[in-house]
């Protein structure tokens, strides 16, 4: 394989060296590590089918990878794998202002789509912590969710079109730049969130919105989680939706504040960071109803950025969150269970107890307008008895949610991290029709393996 | 000395290889790579801690193909010490003599060992050097051709040496110089000279004395000055690194006063060290741990007794400011130099893009590997000429001669690179020199 790859790519873009390969054994999950056989770099789709052909060939797995910020360990390799990454698939391939979309090759960083459509007055919504170095492709493959998922949806929703490598190195085009089409199955939405399992993605066609006018940033101070709950309840029940609506509890502030310095309340058990945008009069009278609800609602503070520089630098602390915690302790093991909203409050108090119940230190953030709960799990991956610990008190969480009606993963993916308790949740039925799509699209099984499925 | 694998493992551990430092490192923006990335490098160390790698040729490499930049550390949530396990790493590599060779080690004992532990010695040769330049030996040489006789790597070095001033610090400079100001004496500070800034900017010595003392400072400035060991910590001596801390502590009682202060980025940095460098020494541990304490930044220094603003000052015009990445990234020193352009009457402030991104320079970057030093320069010329500004301003000796080798190259309208100190201390004679004027 090695020698087919080498004869096919500059030896830039094949490494096999220990120096060269280690730096890929994982991604930003913690604990999982495996050395792949050799990286590749694709710089077209040709060479994505190449590389796929030849793995075919060769009976060797194939790992797709972009900038390896995953939290599922979805691009971790497993033993003997091609790592194929797409970083140098680099390219922003047109802004169509008059269609309101960007076209992507799937190594570009999303920041810089970001960057790119802003400068036109336009607006990409998704916001994953990692955007500042996550690929675009990447947040297709696992459907990446972020901040502003309340009000704007999640990868998914921007998602119009892309062109896809099979198994059998078919080049692909799945949906196009119509707003309404229904030609066909619905296949793109397949590969949305497949995670590197039916097919590589290798361009991405993205829908735009008009930027915002205007944005307002709060930022509130609670003694109380109930009370920090509560209130987000009641600016819903008062029918706002603000584009952000982010918890952090108390451990999570004091490393957050630690690494970022934004003037975090020391004191506070809980905070919420609530963002609305849209047009400025709207946003102006959005943001002194959510103020006084806030206050009714017990906080003890609540402030307001005073320009755009202090609420990006509250948001940008804000997603620093889950690395600041690793602060704490040597291993920092992030979950993403996701409830109804409705769930919340009960939730939260599953966490505590799990916590408690098992002797585990989990600090708690997350986007509390969707339900999607990070408890992070602060821990040392060298304590075996430790780690037996962890591993119940997961299971207890993932039971939790299960039972009022949530999700194992709201936005890392399944992965491997998730992949024991995938059963749990579908039931029977859908997961065998899983595993059908599966087998049909990757018959012989070399499409990242043992990712999703156990 | 510790090896990577009697580190602390906790220090390893602490990167959960998120990620967030990579769209901040240099040299991962120019290869895409994850081994030239911080969480590749860190990924590699705890292989070699782990002993699943050996301390190979390739090793070494990547260790000094990192700018040592620390940008990443500005960047990382996690805080994870990377100057420690950089520095720890190297260190290693030069104890196991990976990449000796008869060439490498004569140069680094030459430097490391010979001249750049004996400040006399290092004048001499700075003496040496200026006489070939002011002569105009060096200019006939370079007209009639003659550097084509040098070998390739030096060939292409020798118009970057830099020009040595007529005088040097303890010429410029009285060993105690007492403000005469109405505020009378406010502190006593202590001033660290540098070695290349001795030979070839001593006017920003100067000038931070100038400054510090119209802002009712005593001035204490030893007139023969040890290295302060950054470059050895840097290059994996820490053996010497310790020997000139010690020198240093003996030269300076740090008791003595209330703030020993730097105008070098990169030297400020590994002297607010001394504390961890030498607490194995319990000889000089507690005068070491006093030293650390009291070491400033001189921008961080004029901010902390709350400098004055100059009244008057020369029409500088617009300036731009390029971070030393040692200030910025390792001492957490951005906003200091900032207010202190801010102050200078009739000065606009233009931000250039990717300020605090490297310069390519890093210490001996630009000779070690001068492709990577080079194509990091043309980035920040690009970002320095886009702001249209007459200065740039960089508070690093190893900037201002890359910025300065860099624009006479690049040839174009003439950028002026100057020290910020050095503009406060020009605006102050601007307004002693207006007052007499009016005087008369």
């Amino acid at each position: 394989m090695i020698e087919a790859l080498r004869s096919h790519f500059s030896p830039q873009d094949v490494l096999t060296e220990p120096e060269d390969v280690i730096p890929y054994s994982f991604d930003g999950t913690a604990g999982l590590r495996q050395t792949p056989l050799v990286v590749v770099f694709a710089r077209t789709a040709g060479d994505v089918s190449l590389v796929l052909r030849l793995a075919r060939e060769h009976r060797v797995p194939v790992v797709t990878r972009g900038s390896g910020t995953g939290l599922s360990g979805g691009s971790v390799p497993v033993p003997g794998c091609v790592v194929l990454c797409l970083t140098r698939m680099d390219r922003v391939l047109g802004l169509d202002e008059a269609n309101l979309t960007i076209r992507a090759q799937a190594g570009v960083v999303t920041q810089t789509i970001c960057d790119t459509v802003e400068a036109a007055g336009l607006f990409y919504p998704p916001d994953p912590g990692s955007l500042k170095i996550s690929t675009i492709g990447g947040n297709v493959a696992e459907n990446s969710g972020g901040l502003r998922g309340l009000k704007y949806g999640v990868t998914r929703d921007y998602v119009l079109g892309m062109e896809v490598v099979l198994a059998d190195g078919t080049v692909c085009w799945l949906g196009g730049r119509c707003v309404k089409d229904v030609a066909g199955y619905n296949l793109r939405d397949l590969f949305i969130g497949s995670e590197g399992t039916l097919g590589v993605i290798t361009e991405v066609l993205l829908k735009l919105l008009p930027r915002p006018a205007a944005r307002q940033t709060l930022l509130a101070t609670f003694t109380a989680l109930d009370t920090a709950a509560q209130t987000v309840s009641a600016i819903i029940a008062a029918k706002i939706i603000p584009c952000t609506l982010e918890f952090l509890d108390r451990q999570t502030i004091e490393c957050v504040e630690a690494f970022a310095k934004v003037g975090l309340p020391g004191d506070a058990e809980a905070i919420l960071l609530i963002e609305t945008d849209g047009h400025p009069a709207a946003v102006a009278d959005e943001a002194s109803r959510i103020e006084e609800l806030c206050r009714a609602g017990g906080a003890t503070s609540v402030r307001r950025a005073r320009d755009a520089e202090e609420a990006s630098r509250l948001t940008t602390a804000r997603r620093s969150a889950f690395s600041a915690l690793a602060r704490m302790r040597p291993t920092t093991i992030l979950e993403d269970v996701t409830v109804p909203r409705s769930e919340l409050a009960g939730m939260i108090r599953d966490v505590e107890k799990a916590a408690a119940a098992h002797q585990v230190q989990i600090a708690t953030f997350g986007h509390f307008g969707d339900g999607n709960l990070h408890p992070t799990i602060l821990t040392d991956e060298r304590d075996a008895d430790e780690m037996v610990r962890v591993e119940a008190a997961l299971a207890l969480i993932v039971e939790a949610a299960l039972a009022r009606g949530g999700t194992i993963t709201g936005e890392h993916g399944v992965g491997l991290a998730k992949r024991r308790f995938l059963r749990r949740q579908l039931g029977e039925g859908s997961y065998e029709l899983l595993r059908t799509i599966k087998r049909a699209l990757d018959p012989e099984g070399l499409l990242n393996p043992g990712k999703i499925f156990e | 000395m510790k090896t990577l694998g009697e580190l602390d493992y906790s220090v390893l551990q602490q990167c959960i290889h998120c990620g967030m430092c990579l769209p901040t490192c240099p040299t991962y923006a120019e290869t895409k790579a994850e081994r030239n990335s911080p969480r590749g490098r860190i990924a590699l160390m705890r292989a070699v801690a782990d002993g699943e790698l050996s301390l190979s040729k390739a090793f070494a490499q990547e260790m000094y193909y990192c700018l040592g930049c620390l940008a990443c550390v500005s960047a990382c949530p996690a805080g994870v010490d990377y100057a420690e396990l950089f520095e720890t790493a190297r260190a290693q590599v030069e104890e196991e003599r990976v990449l000796a060779s008869p060439r490498r080690d004569f140069i680094r004992w030459m430097c490391l060992r010979v001249v750049f532990t004996r400040p006399r010695l290092l004048r001499l040769v700075g003496r040496l050097v200026w006489l070939w330049q002011a002569s105009g030996l060096q200019s006939v040489f370079r007209k009639c051709g003659l550097t084509r006789l040098l070998p390739a790597s030096l060939r292409n070095l020798e118009p970057q040496t830099p020009a040595i001033r007529p005088r040097f610090s303890n010429q410029l400079i009285g060993e105690v110089e007492r403000p005469k100001g109405p505020l009378g004496i406010r502190f006593r500070v202590a001033v660290l000279t540098g070695c290349v800034q001795d030979l070839a900017f001593p006017e920003i010595n100067r000038a931070t004395v100038d400054v510090l003392l119209e802002n009712g400072c005593e001035v204490h400035t030893p007139p023969v000055q040890p290295c302060c060991g950054s470059l050895h910590a840097h290059n994996g001596d820490l053996g010497s690194a310790r020997a000139l801390a010690r020198r240093q502590l003996d030269l300076i009682d740090p008791r003595a006063f209330d703030a020993i202060l730097s105008n070098a980025g990169g030297c400020g940095l590994h002297l607010r060290h001394y504390d961890r460098l030498l607490e194995d020494d319990p000889a000089y541990a507690p005068r070491a741990a006093e030293w650390s304490r009291k070491v400033r930044d001189i921008h961080e220094w004029l901010a902390e007794i709350g400098f004055r603003a100059p009244k008057g000052g020369p029409a500088a015009g617009s300036v731009t400011y390029h971070e030393s990445c040692h200030l910025c990234h390792g001492q957490k020193v951005s906003a200091q130099p900032r207010s202190v352009l801010r102050s200078l009457p009739g000065v606009e402030l233009r931000e250039c893009a990717e300020s605090s991104w490297c310069c390519g320079s890093a210490g001996i970057y630009n000779i070690t590997h001068p492709s990577t030093s080079a194509s990091l320069l043309a980035r920040k010329l690009g970002h320095v000429a886009a702001t249209g500004a007459q200065t740039v301003a960089t508070a690093n000796p190893g900037c201002q001669l890359q910025l300065e080798n860099g624009l006479r190259s690049r040839g174009g309208p003439a950028v002026r690179v100057a020290h910020p100190v050095v503009l406060l201390a020009e605006a102050y004679r601007a307004e002693r020199d207006a007052a007499a004027f009016a005087g008369k």
